[in-house]
């Protein structure tokens, strides 16, 4: 059960767009963007104001891949594994940043909350690659050592 | 006037609304999975692509017809298209076909076989998901799904549910509830609509067959068959007998064959709810409380208004459907037999999928006896029928069982929109003149329209009726009476459209001739029966004076 205060903060979120049903995308990305996550609890209580079937609003939600369910880590480590990042060996900085944080595709954030690592198709950074982003800041030219450097400067940040 | 040409022959048109729709009228049935006249148009299967004079290749259904087209249906390039949709199919399809709940009733299957599809070149990929089979009316299995979006829609646009929508995307698109919850979990009613329009063996009636099997080879079992009103037009669909004709003495003598000990008419159940029916409503309009009066006939209705709208629970009927009257009635009888000692077992053949939940709801049980004990939809009464090696075509005719074997026209009507109004009015009315009897078909309760409006003058009092079938359009009309838009003395309402005739469990295809035939079969059987109201059938009577005195509300009431 959420608190309280999650609904309060959805329906600002839903007053700023209007209860229409073409808000939908707008409202859930705003309460993804507050919470770094799209809590279920939330997705159907903004399917109900707007008048979407939660099938529907599922269907939207599960369509995009920038939407999750589960609670995202305080740092998101996009790794680009679009072709240029592939071929200048984006693969082996992926599984280094996954052996350091104990994770796999499967199970993409720490336990502690702190790092949720994923991977995307291009970040139109081609000329940088291999890139990667934390929570949109772009490091450029990636190695897997670099990014065992990256982690532990970010952990020693906290 | 307007005209295109297909095939090299001139063909006229008015205002069809897609290119589909003339093509079809001139006989050239060609495929389509997704495409469905009574829905929004999709056009995700591409089965229906045509080419035109310039070599373009389109979909039928989403092109709008313009004058001086130039289309053929039938071209190689077509045809290897199409091949080649229903090999991509096939590759992430499940092949079991032979042991497919749907098999024989499957689009895939058809034309597979119709277009020569005779190897698959392509390795299936697709990851096995686990099956659905929480609802008790409905099993989904997606594993056979095409995806052609037909159950959404119809969940959505005819039933205004919206239980089931595509989730994820790509190759991992599939059909789900939200957040992937079992059906039993969502406010899913059970109507089936979603199983009549999917072309495949992804979703299919939940299946009873073996336990009234077992029921029916128990010497310590008497098994007695209730047969719905709506059955009796559409069962002889798959046995080549003629559409919409009534097979019931038919079915009488193939039931009696498979080893159903007795056989009786659920239009006797029928005329037990019009007279509870019409006697509650005379009480309403008397007192003025709980208007207006909705029926209770139909589970999926009565599961749709206690969750979408449980303001208006005490508006609904306190009657039992008539497949519940008749199960409390048969069972009492049981009990108060001195002589046959055997264990009676109801099993209830019904057009419907949503009676098999409704057997189980608590107020179905009398004195801690379920009242029903199966519901067997036709299409699985077919599949026994079948099983048995019973030719219902060639079957001769039996008589119903006695001594509940006689029903009026006015319960056989209960089959279709509009007809449990009509019945009820005819009890009100209570006249035999061919003139009054009209006079009630004609104030605009028969007929298609989803939401059907008449005023009848009973006694003194202007009586104001709505008829509505879907429940799309059930909302609406619950929604303007909210907003005291409307007002209403009496609200009859079919979770499907156009009534029990196009049931989730019945026969498919159904498509606008087969409805209109089975529509045109219920009217037949009542036009045909000597007795047109429910209160001169003289079994009514017998009951009313023998078994149901002093328990009429114990046995026919709800609350």
């Amino acid at each position: 059960m959420l608190d309280q205060s999650f609904y309060s903060k959805t329906d600002e979120i839903i007053n700023t767009y209007g209860v229409d049903a073409s808000s939908l995308i707008p409202v859930i990305q705003d309460i993804q963007a507050e919470y770094r996550y799209l809590p279920p609890e939330l997705l159907l209580y903004v399917a109900k104001r707007l008048g979407i079937s939660e099938a529907k609003a599922y269907s939207v939600a599960t369509f995009y891949e920038n939407f999750s369910f589960e609670p995202k880590g305080k740092y998101v480590i996009k790794v680009c594994d679009g072709t240029a990042c592939h071929v200048r060996k984006s693969v082996p900085i992926l599984e280094r940043l996954y052996s350091d944080l104990g994770l796999s595709r499967e199970k993409q954030t720490t336990d502690d909350m702190l790092f949720t690592i994923e991977t995307v198709s291009c970040l139109g950074a081609c000329g940088l690659a291999p890139v990667l982003t934390v929570n949109d800041k772009v490091y450029k030219a990636m190695t897997p050592d670099k990014a065992t450097e990256l982690i532990k400067e970010l952990k020693e940040g906290e | 006037m307007k005209c295109i040409t297909i095939n090299n022959r001139k063909v006229t048109f008015t205002d069809e609304k897609n290119v589909l729709t003339i093509i079809r009228k001139v006989g050239i049935d060609l495929p389509t999975f997704c495409y469905h006249s009574e829905l929004s148009t999709y056009g995700a299967c591409r089965m229906c692509v045509v080419e035109d004079d310039r070599g373009r290749i389109f979909a039928a259904c989403s092109e709008t017809p313009r004058d001086g087209m130039v289309i053929y249906t039938n071209t190689p390039r077509i045809q290897h298209h199409r091949k080649m949709i229903i090999e991509l199919l096939l590759a992430s399809h499940c092949r079991d076909c032979t042991t497919c709940k749907a098999s024989g009733d499957c689009k895939l299957q058809q034309y597979a076989v119709e277009m020569g599809v005779d190897t698959v070149r392509f390795q299936n990929t697709r990851k096995e998901l686990p099956v659905d089979d929480s609802s008790q009316c409905i099993v989904y299995d997606p594993n056979k799904c095409i995806l052609c979006g037909n159950c959404v829609r119809t969940c959505d646009e005819i039933q205004g549910m919206g239980i089931i929508n595509f989730a994820f995307r790509g190759a991992d698109t599939r059909i789900s509830t939200a957040f992937g919850k079992k059906i039993s979990e969502t406010k899913c009613v059970g109507c089936g609509q979603c199983r009549v329009f999917c072309p495949t063996g992804a979703i299919t009636i939940k299946q009873d067959i073996n336990p009234v099997w077992k029921a029916i080879n128990d010497p310590e079992v008497r098994v007695v068959a209730q047969i719905a009103p709506a059955v009796r037009v559409a069962i002889g669909d798959k046995f080549g007998i003629p559409k919409g004709q009534n097979s019931l003495g038919k079915l009488v003598a193939a039931l009696h064959h498979v080893g159903f000990d007795e056989v009786y008419d659920t239009n006797f159940g029928a005329d037990l709810t019009v007279m509870e029916e019409s006697r509650e409503l005379l009480e309403r309009l008397e007192s003025g409380k709980n208007l207006p009066l909705f029926t209770s006939c139909c589970p999926a209705w009565v599961k749709f208004l206690e969750t979408r709208h449980p303001e208006f629970k005490d508006n609904v009927s306190t009657c039992r459907s008539p497949q519940q009257m008749f199960g409390a009635l048969l069972k009492e009888d049981a009990r108060l037999n001195e002589v046959d000692k055997r264990k009676t077992v109801v099993v209830s053949i019904m057009p419907c999928t949503a009676k098999k939940a409704e057997i189980t709801r608590e107020e179905h049980f009398t004195d801690g006896c379920q009242d029903v004990d199966y519901v067997l939809t036709t299409t699985e009464t077919i599949r026994m029928i079948k099983a048995a090696g019973i030719n219902l075509a060639y079957v001769p005719e039996e008589s119903l069982d006695m001594p509940f074997g006689l029903a009026s026209g006015a319960g056989a009507i209960f089959g279709v929109t509009g007809g449990v109004t009509e019945a009820v009015l005819r009890r009100l009315v209570n006249s035999t003149r061919v003139e009054d009897l009209e006079s009630i078909s004609f104030t605009g309760i028969r007929g298609f329209d989803g939401i059907k409006e008449a005023t009848v003058k009973i006694g003194d009092k202007d009586v104001k009726i709505a008829v509505v079938s879907g429940l799309k359009n059930a909302d609406e009309l619950l929604n303007r009476i909210k907003a005291g838009q409307v007002h209403y003395d009496f609200v009859e309402v079919m979770a499907c459209r156009r009534g029990c005739i196009a049931g989730g469990g019945q026969p498919v295809p159904i498509g606008n001739h087969t409805k209109q035939a089975r529509y045109d079969g219920i009217y037949n059987v009542d036009k045909q029966s000597p007795i047109k109201l429910s209160n001169e059938n003289p079994i009514i009577t017998n009951v009313y004076n023998g078994i149901l005195k002093g328990k009429e509300h114990k046995l026919l009431h709800n609350r």
